[in-house]
C-alpha cells in the first residue's frame, strides 16, 4: 500500500497537470493498482471534478475520458455499436464487477502495463489519447513512451468500420492473462496486436486479411518476441500466440463473408 | 421429530448472513497496541546486530522486542495432544532465521501507522547464509535448518537435526520384494506436489489481554483453543493456570489454524506491557508464513497380475517440513495408511519416509493431512496400471477395493468395520454416465471431453489419541445448555451437536442453548482436526445425554416418589407408565435449582480406540482444449460413504468445498520460490484459488453405511472430501490425451507443450 | 483532510488522511460487515455500494467517498435477512466470513440485472472469492431467491 502526505481534487487540467510536474505526485485513477505498490507519495492528485467520466460520441469519433471505470467501457451500448463485444469481452476477465467499476480507463492506459486486455485491445482500433502537455498523439505512439509527467485525458476512437475481435489466455478465468490478442481489419488490411507476452502489446501491421489464419499466426509467431514469467514460458507464450492469432484472424473472415 | 439426516440451518447463520460482529477482528478491545512482525528479507541468516532505539522515538511506539528479549524455551505451535509428535524447534524470535518471512522483531504500537513507521526505522545487519531450497537435497546436507543444540523432540519419530530430518518411518506388510517379484506387471513411478495454502478467508488473528485476575485472556482464530493454551504456556514460560482461551467465529480454517500461528505475538506484548494486543495477518503474512500442505515427492512401486488384481504397492515419501516440523512427523503417515489401505487386495505393502527440514515456509495440516498427497500417488499408479493392461479404472477398483468385514493391515489392523465403497462406484457410476462418457470424445470445436475415476478415504479422529468432552446443564424452565470444546470453524458442528442431542433428549432444537469455546468454561477437546468432531465428540454427546436422562429420570422419580426404574422420560415430562404420574421437565428443572435439591448436569468425554475410515469415488468431466492445453473441470460427482449423514446441508456443502479445493490444488495452485528463497505466489494475484468461473458442476450423492462405534452410526466427512480430484482429473486428463501427468499443479503450458511433444 | 461521508444514511463529517481506505473507514465507524480478505483486490470480502455500485472498498480511497452515499450491509439488513435465509438454507454461509461482500454483490446484481441467466449470475458473482463452499451452495441460493422476487413464493 502506498502512502500519501496531501489530496488534491483540482478544478482544472491546468492546475492538475502543474501538480503533476513534482516528482513525488502521484495521478489518481481508480486506485486498483495504485495500492498494490509502496509509494511515498507527496500529492494525490483526484482527477474526478474535470468531467473525464463520460463516454461521447459523434458522427466521426467516440471520446472516452480517462475516469471512465472498466465497467463503463464493458457495458456502453456506443461502444457496443461501433465495436462489437470486444469492449465487453476485453474486460470480462478482469478481476469481478466490483474491481471494474472501480478501476478506470485512464489508469489502465497510463500504466502501460504489459498484460494490459485494454491496451491491447484498443491498439488494434483507431485511436489517439488527449494528454493534457502533449495534446493528441496516436496511442501507438503513447504505448512506446516511457511515463512521463503528463496527464492522460481522453481517448479519442475513430469510427472508421474497422473490424476487430479479441481473445486471450488465462490459467484461471479472472487472471492476469498468458497473453492477449486483438485481431482488426480495415480495408483489407489485417492488423495482430500481442500483449502479455509478457512485455507490453505492440502491434503488426502490413497482412492482409486474405491471408490463411495459419500463415498470419506463423507471421505473428516470427515478429513478436515472447518472454517467460510466473504464468507460463516464452515457448507456451509462442505457442499460444499462434492459436489464438489463427483463432482471431478465423472468426474476422468469418465475420467479413 | 428427528434431526439427525435432516437439512437443519446452522445456528449461527442468520447473524453471519446479516453482517453481525461475530470474528475476532471485530471484537478488538478499542485501547488495543497493534503488533506488527518485522520480517526476514532472507531464507537463511544470522541476526548479527540489531538497533531498535530510533524506531522506540517514533510518537506512538510502546514496545519493539528483538530475539534478546523472550524466553529461550523451545516449542512447536503444531496443535496437538501432548507430547506433541512436531519437534520443539522454535522459539517466538530466534536470532537464526530460517525461512524468508521470519519474524525479527515484534513491534507494538497506538497506531498500524506508527508501527509501519518503526519497523522501517528498525535496522538489522544480517549474516545471509546459503539457504537449502531444494527438498530433495536436504537429507544430510551441510547446510543445516537446526543446528541449535535446544532443539528438542518428545515422540522418537526420528527426528535428528544434524541430518535436517524432521523424521522419518517405515512399516512393511508381508514381503513386499517377493510379491512384486511375482508380479506380471509392474511400474514405478513418480509424483510430485506442491505446498498449497489453505486460502481461509480470514487470515490469521489474535488479540489479547489481562483480566481482573490478572490472567491472560487470549481470543483467537482458532482450531485448538485448549492446545493454544498449552502452546502459550510452553512459549511464555507461564503457568497454563493464568491463560484463558476464548475461541469466536471463525473465517474458515481447513487446517491452517491447527496451528498456533499468530497467538504468542500479542499474548507476548500484552504480557510485557499489560496492555491488550492484536495482530492481524495480512493475506501477505498467511501466505508467506501461515501453516500450509506440506511438499512432497512420492515414489510408487505397484505390481499386478494380467487380471489386474493388484498385489503389492511399496511406497516412499519424502516431504518438506520446511523451515519448522509442525505436523511434519504426523502427515506423512496418512500418506500411507489412508492410501494403500483403500486396497483390500493387497498380499504385500511397504512404505518408507522421510520428512525434511529446508529454509522454505514451515508447513502445517491441511485438509487431507497427507493422505491428499498419498491418494494421488497411489490412485494415480492404480490408473496407470489399469491403462497398461487396457482395463476399466472402475473395474480395475472394483475387484481391489477393500470391503466391509475386512482386517485393514495397513491401517494398524483395525477391522474395517463400515464401507459402502462399492456402493459408492456404482453410484457415481449411474451419476456421471461412466459406461457412455468412458472414455473421452471430441467435440465439433475440437476439444475433448473426458472422464477420469479415484477413490478416497481418511479416518474419523485419532485413534486413542483424539478426546471430546460435552457438558450438558438443564437450566430452570427446562431448557438445556450445551457446552463444547471442539470448534465450529463455519463447518457447524455446533449446530450438528445440537441436533444430536436434541434427539438424544427428545427436545426441539430451540431448547438447547449451545456454547463454543472458552478454556475457562468449556469441557476439554483436543480440537477441531483429524475429522474428529462428528465422531468423536457426537458420540461425547450422546453418551452424555444418556447421563443426562438418567439423572432426570433419577429427579422426576424422586419428585413422584417411585423407583427411578418404574418411570420414563419422553423430552417433556417424566412419568409412571403404571400409575400414570407424571411431572413436567419445567417442573423438574425449577425443582432443581430450589435449596435442598441438586442441579441437574451432565459430563462425558468420549475418545475412540478405532479411527473408521469414510470413504468416497470421485469422478471428473473434463472438457480439454487440445490447443491451448486448458483443462475445465465441467461436472465432477461424488459418492460419498460417512456413515450416517448428520446434516445433509452441512456434509453437501463440506463435499462441495473440499472438490472445488481439490480442483484448485489439481490446475491452479501453486507454491514457487526466487532463487534467494522469497515465496512468488504470496497473494491472491498471485496464488489463484478457484473462482466461481474456474469450477462446473459438484454433484453430491451419500451412499451410507452404518458405523457402528459413531453416534447415530457416524463417520467424518471434512477432510476425505479433498482427495478425489487430483487423481481422478489427472486421470481424466489422460483418458483425453494419453499422457499421464505425475507432477500437480498440472497447468495449460504442461498439457499443451506435451501434447507438442507426443 | 475533512471529509463528508454518508453511510447507511448518516452523515460523518470528519479529517481523514488522504492515504486511508474507504474499507478502514467503513470499519472505523461500525460496519464490521466490511471484511478484508486480500490486499490485491482480487477476494470481494469488502463490497459495498458507492453511489448504488458495487465497489471493492479496499480500492477506494475514504476521500473519494466525499459528498457520496455509501451502503454496507449493515444498511440493507432487510434484504440481508431476505436473501441470507435462502443462503442458509442451503448451508451456503458456511463460515460466512465472505457472505457479507458476497451478499452485497448479489444485491447490486438483483438491482442491474432483470432476469440474469445462470451464466450472468456466476459472471457478476465472479469477484467474489469463497473458499469454504465451492460455490454450488451459493448459485442454488440465488436461484430460488431470484425465483421467490419473481413469484413472490418460496
Amino acid at each position: 500500500m502506498f502512502t500519501a502526505q496531501q489530496y488534491v481534487r483540482p478544478a482544472s487540467i491546468e492546475e492538475a497537470y502543474a501538480l503533476n510536474q513534482k516528482i513525488t505526485s502521484a495521478i489518481l485513477g481508480g486506485g486498483c493498482w495504485l495500492r498494490l505498490g509502496k509509494r511515498r507519495i507527496g500529492t494525490l492528485i483526484d482527477l474526478s471534478a474535470l468531467g473525464l467520466d463520460s463516454i461521447e460520441e459523434t458522427e466521426r469519433e467516440i471520446t472516452v475520458g480517462a475516469m471512465v471505470t472498466l465497467r463503463q467501457l464493458e457495458t456502453s451500448g456506443a461502444l457496443g455499436q461501433s465495436f462489437g463485444s470486444g469492449f465487453a469481452r476485453m474486460t470480462e476477465h478482469i478481476v469481478g464487477v466490483q474491481f471494474r467499476n472501480c478501476a478506470t480507463l485512464g489508469g489502465s492506459l497510463a500504466a502501460r502495463f504489459g498484460f494490459s486486455d485494454v491496451l491491447t485491445w484498443l491498439l488494434a482500433l483507431d485511436c489517439q489519447v488527449e494528454l493534457a502537455g502533449a495534446g493528441r498523439i496516436s496511442l501507438a505512439a503513447y504505448a512506446q513512451m516511457p511515463h512521463d509527467r503528463d496527464i492522460l485525458l481522453r481517448l479519442i476512437l475513430q469510427k472508421n468500420g474497422r473490424k476487430a475481435v479479441y481473445e486471450s489466455f488465462r490459467n484461471t478465468q479472472t487472471d492476469l492473462p498468458v497473453l492477449t490478442c486483438a485481431v482488426s481489419t480495415l480495408d483489407g488490411d489485417l492488423r495482430i496486436v500481442l500483449g502479455a507476452r509478457p512485455s507490453r502489446a505492440a502491434a503488426l501491421d502490413g497482412l492482409s486479411l486474405s491471408i490463411d489464419a495459419d500463415a498470419a499466426a506463423k507471421a505473428a509467431q516470427a515478429h513478436f518476441s515472447f518472454g517467460t514469467n510466473m504464468r507460463a514460458s516464452a515457448d507456451y507464450r509462442r505457442h499460444l500466440a499462434g492459436v489464438l492469432v489463427r483463432r482471431a484472424v478465423t472468426q474476422l473472415q468469418e465475420a467479413e463473408q | 421429530m428427528s434431526y439427525v439426516n435432516s437439512r437443519v440451518r446452522k445456528k449461527d447463520a442468520m447473524s453471519l448472513v446479516t453482517g453481525k460482529p461475530v470474528y475476532t477482528g471485530d471484537q478488538i478491545p478499542k485501547n488495543a497496541l497493534v503488533v506488527k512482525l518485522l520480517r526476514s528479507p532472507h531464507a537463511n541468516a544470522m541476526i548479527q546486530d540489531i538497533q531498535t532505539a530510533a524506531a522506540r522515538k517514533i510518537p506512538g511506539v510502546a514496545a519493539i522486542f528483538t530475539w534478546q528479549d523472550v524466553p529461550q524455551s523451545r516449542f512447536t505451535t503444531a496443535g496437538q495432544t501432548y507430547p506433541e509428535p512436531s519437534p520443539y524447534d522454535r522459539l517466538i524470535l530466534d536470532r537464526h532465521l530460517r525461512c524468508a518471512g521470519d519474524p525479527v522483531a515484534i513491534i507494538a504500537a497506538e497506531s498500524e501507522a506508527a508501527a509501519e513507521k518503526a519497523a522501517r526505522l528498525v535496522t538489522v545487519r544480517y549474516q545471509v547464509l546459503e539457504p537449502l531450497l531444494d527438498f530433495t537435497k536436504a537429507k544430510d546436507n551441510p547446510i543445516l535448518v537446526h543446528p541449535e543444540k535446544n532443539f528438542r523432540s518428545l515422540v522418537p519419530v526420528g527426528a535428528d537435526s544434524a541430518r535436517n530430518l524432521c523424521s522419518t518411518d517405515h512399516f512393511e506388510v508381508g514381503d513386499v520384494e517377493e510379491v512384486l517379484s511375482r508380479c506380471p506387471v509392474v511400474l514405478e513411478r513418480t509424483y510430485n506436489t506442491t505446498a498449497n495454502n489453505q486460502a481461509m478467508m480470514e487470515t490469521f488473528r489474535t488479540f489479547s489481554y489481562l483480566d481482573e485476575y490478572g490472567r491472560l485472556n487470549v481470543v483467537s482464530s482458532t482450531q485448538i483453543p485448549f492446545h493454544v493454551r498449552r502452546i502459550l504456556s510452553n512459549a511464555l514460560e507461564i503457568p497454563r493456570s493464568r491463560i484463558r482461551v476464548v475461541k469466536p467465529r471463525i473465517g474458515g480454517g481447513f487446517g491452517a489454524k491447527q496451528s498456533a500461528v499468530s497467538e504468542v505475538f500479542p499474548a507476548f506484548v500484552t504480557l510485557k506491557t499489560g496492555r491488550p494486543a492484536y495482530i492481524i495477518f495480512s493475506r501477505q503474512e498467511s501466505m508467506t508464513n501461515g501453516s500450509p500442505r506440506h511438499q512432497m515427492r512420492l515414489q510408487v512401486r505397484i505390481g499386478a497380475d494380467r487380471q489386474g488384481f493388484i498385489q503389492a504397492i511399496d511406497l516412499y515419501a519424502l516431504s518438506n517440513a520446511g523451515a519448522y516440523g509442525d505436523h511434519g512427523p504426523t502427515t506423512i503417515g496418512l500418506v500411507a495408511h489412508k492410501s494403500l489401505s483403500l486396497y483390500g487386495s493387497l498380499k504385500a505393502a511397504r512404505f518408507n519416509c522421510d520428512v525434511v527440514y529446508t529454509n522454505t515456509m514451515g508447513g502445517g495440516a491441511y485438509r487431507g493431512y497427507g493422505a491428499t498427497q498419498g491418494i494421488f500417488a497411489v490412485e494415480s499408479a492404480v490408473n496407470e496400471v489399469a491403462a497398461v493392461l487396457g482395463m476399466d479404472p472402475c473395474r480395475i477398483r472394483e475387484q481391489n477395493m477393500v470391503a466391509q468385514g475386512q482386517i485393514m493391515a495397513t491401517y494398524y489392523n483395525e477391522p474395517c468395520s463400515s464401507c459402502a465403497l462399492d456402493r459408492c462406484m456404482a453410484k457415481a457410476k449411474e451419476m456421471m454416465g461412466w459406461e457412455e462418457k468412458y472414455p473421452a470424445r471430441t467435440l465439433e470445436n475440437g476439444h475433448i471431453r473426458s472422464v477420469g475415476v479415484a477413490m478416497a478415504m481418511q479416518g474419523s479422529g485419532i485413534s486413542g489419541v483424539d478426546i471430546g468432552s460435552v457438558e450438558i446443564r438443564l437450566e430452570d424452565g427446562g431448557f438445556y445448555t450445551l457446552l463444547l470444546g471442539c470448534t465450529d470453524m463455519g463447518t457447524g458442528c455446533d449446530t450438528i451437536l445440537s441436533q444430536m442431542a436434541a434427539d438424544c433428549l427428545d427436545c426441539s432444537m430451540d431448547a438447547i442453548a449451545v456454547r463454543g469455546v472458552d478454556t475457562d468454561q468449556s469441557p476439554y477437546d483436543t480440537g477441531s482436526y483429524a475429522s474428529s468432531t462428528t465422531y468423536v465428540t457426537g458420540m461425547a454427546v450422546v453418551k452424555t445425554c444418556q447421563s443426562l436422562r438418567q439423572k432426570i429420570l433419577e429427579a422426576g422419580a424422586e419428585m413422584l416418589g417411585v423407583p427411578a426404574q418404574a418411570t420414563e422420560f419422553d423430552g417433556r415430562r417424566v412419568f409412571c407408565p403404571s400409575s400414570g404420574q407424571e411431572v413436567t421437565l419445567s417442573a423438574i428443572a425449577n425443582a432443581s435449582v430450589e435449596g435442598g435439591r441438586s442441579c441437574i448436569s451432565a459430563s462425558e468425554s468420549h475418545s475412540s480406540p478405532t479411527s473408521p475410515p469414510p470413504f468416497m469415488v470421485g469422478m471428473a468431466e473434463i472438457d480439454l482444449d487440445p490447443e491451448t492445453g486448458k483443462v475445465d473441470v465441467v461436472d465432477y460427482v461424488a459418492a460419498v460413504d460417512c456413515g450416517t449423514v448428520i446434516n445433509r446441508n452441512l456434509a453437501t456443502v463440506q463435499t462441495e468445498g473440499g472438490i472445488a479445493q481439490g480442483i484448485g490444488m489439481t490446475l491452479h495452485e501453486d507454491i514457487s520460490y526466487s532463487p534467494s528463497g522469497r515465496m512468488q505466489n504470496n497473494s491472491f494475484l498471485q496464488y489463484k484459488i478457484p473462482t466461481r468461473l474456474d469450477i462446473g458442476k459438484i454433484r453430491v450423492a451419500f451412499e451410507s453405511s452404518y458405523e457402528p462405534t459413531g453416534p447415530f452410526g457416524a463417520k467424518s466427512i471434512g477432510e476425505l472430501v479433498i482427495n478425489t480430484p487430483a487423481p481422478a482429473i489427472a486421470n481424466a486428463i489422460a483418458n483425453a490425451t494419453g499422457i499421464f501427468f505425475r507432477d500437480l499443479p498440472i497447468r495449460p503450458e504442461d498439457v499443451a507443450l506435451g501434447l507438442g511433444k507426443k | 483532510m475533512k471529509i463528508t461521508v454518508t453511510i447507511n444514511g448518516q452523515a460523518y463529517t470528519e479529517e481523514v488522511s488522504p492515504d486511508l481506505l474507504l474499507l478502514d473507514f467503513l470499519r472505523a465507524h461500525g460496519c464490521y460487515s466490511v471484511k478484508r480478505g486480500c490486499d490485491t483486490s482480487n477476494c470481494g470480502l469488502c463490497t459495498v455500494h458507492l453511489e448504488g455500485k458495487p465497489v471493492l472498498s479496499c480500492s477506494v480511497l475514504a476521500v473519494r467517498a466525499d459528498k457520496k452515499h455509501v451502503i454496507t450491509l449493515e444498511g440493507l439488513q432487510t434484504e440481508a435477512a431476505e436473501f441470507g435465509a435462502f443462503l442458509a438454507d442451503e448451508g451456503g454461509e458456511q463460515c460466512g466470513f465472505c457472505s457479507p461482500g458476497f451478499i452485497m454483490n448479489v444485491l447490486a446484481m438483483v438491482r442491474e440485472l432483470e432476469h440474469p441467466t445462470e451464466a450472468e449470475i456466476q459472471a457478476y458473482l465472479a469477484g467474489n472469492l469463497c473458499r469454504c463452499t465451492g460455490y454450488q451452495s451459493q448459485l442454488r441460493a440465488v436461484r430460488k431467491y431470484l425465483a421467490w422476487k419473481q413469484e413472490g413464493t418460496p
